[in-house]
């Protein structure tokens, strides 16, 4: 292992070389102050084994107990003799919930992106990307209470609309009723992983190399065509991992999923009717009722332990393309 | 098809900087006019002006008339991107479209100007590189990226792109400034050959290239620093180099400045 | 380098007789916000007409004859080529607006309706005795819950994750340091219910703790710990290593370089980052669900019993149901933005100020 040698190459050597280079020779306070600073690295570490340790374990707990089946049951009764519980509902909601607020958001976001990069006269993009940065910085909580007291009501229209033009799909079917679904959730997510894959996007596209723009406009290219021809492909991986950061956000979002959504443990073929639950909504939902005396918390813990792993793989995923993307634009350089 | 140049009363601004001022010349077609003087001068800039491109630079602003065989390029109704398609550039840096292959940078101007069958677009393809002398080299690869190539021969790429959508006249800014002798030496001899057919316009840094190159010299030069860069004179490159009229021109010449 | 602001609209009058091969026929300068008025007008014309209850159709119906009349009439008076630019431009247009209008009606809604409540009593009382029904009471104990537990976490996550982001920067070179990079990142998208979730396993079912302040302010340490590491770790390589070296040179042993020079130098970035660090969590809703639990009366005790937050406040006035504790949930809201602006504001005063200094 080379860390050891590491602070020490380093380290200018002083005096005679030959004592500096071990351990020993370290000053008693370039020790503590590394200790320190390597030890609190580690304590990070130990947090994450401790998160995968502990919820694997309480969540064990639960499935030793559970009587329906843990991916298919489509039921939450850890509480009862004997618990039944399922994720199926859960996973299914995740994911379609997350799934609208990525097909909503990442157009935009490019768009968005494009406009402060591209297409707005600087004195518009500064104040422009400021305003994203706020979206950024509004707590979900917020988000949920205009979602569910504003944006709930005024959907109900367009709602109407949809059913009335696409309801023959199945999909938009819609009941009347507060629009209190999956839908709403996703269009809520949308605009909160907005300002995420917005400013990642916006970082790539600034990047793009002047000296291909230029040559795509001395081409005769139109504005479009120069981003097209050059911007889009330099900036593709980078608004992929965006996108993939965005996905993670949305689907582990609790709070602004837990305030739009009417939940059931039901899966609703229409994604404008009410109904569905996601992982983290249920876990909120669910809590208090969920009595320490049974598995009611555990059970929670399990279906916890499932969207971080999920959150996981979506995550290293989108670091796994930044990375790449780094070291291809690192050899370019 | 090559066309003339003819600018009168030409300033270019950035923002309020005024970077030329009261730049008139006239630019023979089917012959070579190099700019040359010292950094800063505005000559790149100027070069700018000749193909709308120095206005994509944040404040950049120009006054007075560029004319393009009587047709003013920045007249009321005139479209840049066409001014830009008529008046080809190739840039300092080699700048080939590192996502795409060689074939499709050689075709990506034509893509953008309609739609040309495979066969059309293969002979184009064919003779723009052959009009840039890169067939040879690359007709086995032409799939293969064109950032794989080395510095002379993406060079020549962009001139090969820049060609094939058959401009009136090619502007080049210091094109083999980034380059070895060799590669420059390929690059100048393309310039001869290529002055036959178009209206060429070259920077450069290089007074022997100027010599060597050009049948036309142009010198710039600024009174001082934050000055507008100015036209000093133009003349026939052996003049110029010979027997200028200038003073100025002469001591930028035998390199007592600049 | 500045970047590159593509073709503006030549500056030109209405469109000019074609003469050359240089002028393309044109739609005039002002077209685009002729279009725009048009149908914003047709938008609500049509809303008016058939009656459409929702702004959302309104705008959406705008926004959509915006695109398809500017596609049509470059396309017929330009080509094909510049009415797809006109179309990419149009999009990226009503993207952005896509973007703000929300964003101005979440700002409103919560100015409009949370000034209605938000008074001296307010922020002076709690909910302690208030029939819920009615107005009246305040928010004072969840301040008081959130400043404690943003307080706490901040005390746990700042001096570990400035530690670390140190031992990455100026010691880490081995595997280690690979290793938590790695887990930074990965920590970073951990979502807030499962780091609720991970002190619930440990320290509520496990080690058997009560519900309290301290556990909520443990799980907000968490997500804050890989914020503060990335932010600080991006200042400490913006500090230039000739510092280092000289300071190095001069004899000075490596830890006092860093506290001495290193430290001072990127210090307005890292205040900036440990602020908007402390922003974020302080929105943090759902951990505290699970773990502090909720009180309607004031404990200025963070580490025995339930305590309250601003965020958990919204939500549980909202969750109420009635007009007088919606009134409240935007008057929570409407603190809890102002506070989260207010150190975001601060966070980037900080760094506008200190920038030129640090830096390069």
């Amino acid at each position: 292992m080379s860390i050891d040698s590491a602070p020490d190459t380093a380290a200018p050597p002083p005096a005679p070389a030959g004592k500096a280079a071990t351990k020993q020779n370290l000053r008693p306070g370039d020790r503590v102050f590394l200790g320190l600073a390597r030890g609190s690295g580690i304590t990070l570490l130990v947090i994450m084994a401790a998160i995968a340790v502990f919820l694997t374990w309480q969540a064990t707990k639960a499935l030793t107990e559970n009587e329906g089946n843990f991916l298919t049951t489509f039921e939450w009764d850890p509480n009862a003799e004997p618990p039944v519980f399922g994720i199926a509902v859960l996973a299914f909601g995740t994911v379609v919930s997350s799934v609208i607020a990525m097909v909503l958001a990442v157009p935009i976001s490019i768009g968005i992106a494009l406009f402060i990069s591209h297409y707005a006269p600087r004195r518009v993009a500064t104040p422009m990307a400021y305003v994203v940065d706020l979206l950024a910085a509004v707590p979900s909580i917020v988000y949920g209470l205009w979602g569910a007291l504003f944006l709930v009501p005024h959907l109900t229209g367009l709602y109407e609309w949809m059913d009335a033009y696409l309801g023959w799909t199945g999909v938009f079917e819609y009941n009347g009723g507060a629009a209190r679904s999956l839908f709403t959730a996703g269009i809520l997510l949308a605009i909160m992983i907005l300002p995420v894959v917005t400013n990642v996007s916006r970082e790539v596209f600034k990047q793009s190399p002047k000296m291909h723009e230029e040559a795509a406009l001395a081409l005769g290219a139109t504005r479009w065509e120069v981003i097209r021809i050059s911007v889009l492909p330099f900036g593709r991986s980078g608004v992929i991992s965006a996108s993939m950061l965005g996905l993670g956000r949305a689907l582990g979002e609790t709070m602004a999923v837990a305030t739009v959504l009417s939940p059931s443990f039901m899966i609703e073929t229409s994604l404008l009717d009410p109904g569905g639950g996601t992982f983290a909504q249920n876990i909120a939902a669910s809590f208090k009722e969920a009595s320490p005396a049974g598995i009611g918390r555990e059970a929670l813990i399990a279906s916890g332990l499932v969207l971080f792993v999920i959150t996981l793989l979506v995550n290293g995923l989108a670091r796994l393309i930044i990375a790449r993307r780094k070291e291809y634009s690192g050899a370019n350089a | 098809m090559a066309k003339r140049i003819d600018v009168s009363g030409l300033a270019a601004y950035y923002g309020t900087h005024l970077a030329i001022d009261d730049i008139s010349m006239s630019i023979e077609p089917r012959s070579v006019t190099a700019f040359i003087g010292p950094s800063g001068c505005g000559k790149s800039t100027f070069l700018r002006t000749l193909n709308r491109m120095h206005e994509v630079t944040p404040g950049g602003r120009v006054e007075g008339k560029v004319l393009l065989d009587d047709e003013d390029l920045y007249g009321p109704g005139v479209d840049p991107v066409s001014v830009r398609r008529t008046i080809g550039m190739v840039f300092q840096r080699p700048n080939p479209f590192p996502t795409m292959s060689i074939y499709d940078n050689v075709a990506a101007g034509l893509k953008l100007n309609g739609n040309f069958k495979k066969a059309e677009l293969d002979g184009i393809v064919e003779k723009s590189l052959k009009g840039a002398n890169l067939w040879n080299e690359v007709k086995d690869r032409l799939n293969k990226p064109g950032s794989g190539l080395s510095g002379g021969q993406q060079q020549r790429l962009c001139i090969a792109r820049a060609i094939a959508v058959e401009p009136q006249v090619l502007l080049m800014d210091e094109p083999c400034s980034a380059l070895d002798p060799i590669s420059t030496l390929a690059i100048e001899d393309l310039i001869g050959e290529l002055k036959s057919q178009y209206t060429i316009v070259i920077v450069t840094h290089n007074m022997q290239q100027a010599a060597r190159v050009s049948d036309r010299t142009a010198f710039f030069n600024l009174a001082a620093v934050g000055q507008p860069g100015k036209l000093i004179e133009i003349d026939d490159t052996e003049r110029i180099f010979s027997n200028p009229t200038v003073q100025a021109t002469e001591d930028y010449i035998s390199g007592r400045f600049g | 380098m500045t970047d590159v602001t593509l073709d503006k609209s030549p500056v030109d009058e209405a469109p000019v007789p074609t003469t050359g091969p240089l002028r393309q026929p044109r739609l005039p300068n002002w077209a685009p916000y002729g279009i725009g008025a048009l149908s914003v007008a047709l938008g609500c014309g049509i809303g008016l007409v058939a009656g459409l209850e929702s702004r959302i159709q309104w705008g959406l119906i705008a926004a959509a004859l915006y695109v398809v009349v500017t596609f049509a009439l470059t396309t017929t008076v330009e080509g094909s080529r510049q009415a797809r630019d006109r179309l990419a431009t149009s999009l990226v247009w009503v993207s952005f607006l896509l973007a703000v209008v929300p964003l101005f009606s979440l700002i409103w809604e919560t100015v409009a309706r949370g000034s209605k409540v938000l008074d001296g009593t307010f922020v002076s009382h709690s909910m302690n005795g208030v029939i819920t029904l009615q107005p009246g009471g305040g928010a004072y104990h969840a301040l008081v819950g959130t400043l404690e537990q943003i307080g706490l976490a901040s005390l746990i996550a700042a001096p570990i994750g400035l530690l670390t982001a140190i031992y990455l920067v100026e010691y880490g070179t081995g595997k280690l340091s690979k290793a938590i990079t790695f887990f930074v990142d990965v920590m970073t998208g951990i979502p807030s219910i499962v780091a609720g979730l991970f002190v619930l396993a440990f320290w509520i079912i496990y080690l058997d703790m009560g519900y309290s302040g301290f556990a909520g302010a443990m799980s907000l340490a968490i997500l804050m710990m890989p914020i503060v590491v990335r932010s600080t770790e991006e200042m400490l390589k913006l500090v230039p290593n000739e510092l280092r070296e000289a300071s190095l040179a001069l004899g000075v042993p490596k830890w006092r370089t860093i506290l001495k020079v290193v430290l001072p130098t990127a210090i307005g970035g890292i205040t900036t980052g440990v602020m908007l660090a402390v922003a974020r969590i302080a929105g943090e809703t759902a951990p505290i669900l699970l773990l502090v639990f909720g009180s309607a009366s004031i404990n200025t005790n963070p580490f025995d019993g339930a305590q309250s937050s601003l965020p958990y406040y919204v939500y549980e006035q909202w969750k109420l149901g009635n007009e007088a504790s919606y009134d409240r949930a935007w008057g929570g809201a409407l603190l809890l933005i102002a506070f989260v602006m207010a150190l975001n504001l601060l966070a980037r005063g900080i760094a506008a100020w200190k920038a030129p200094k640090s830096g390069r």
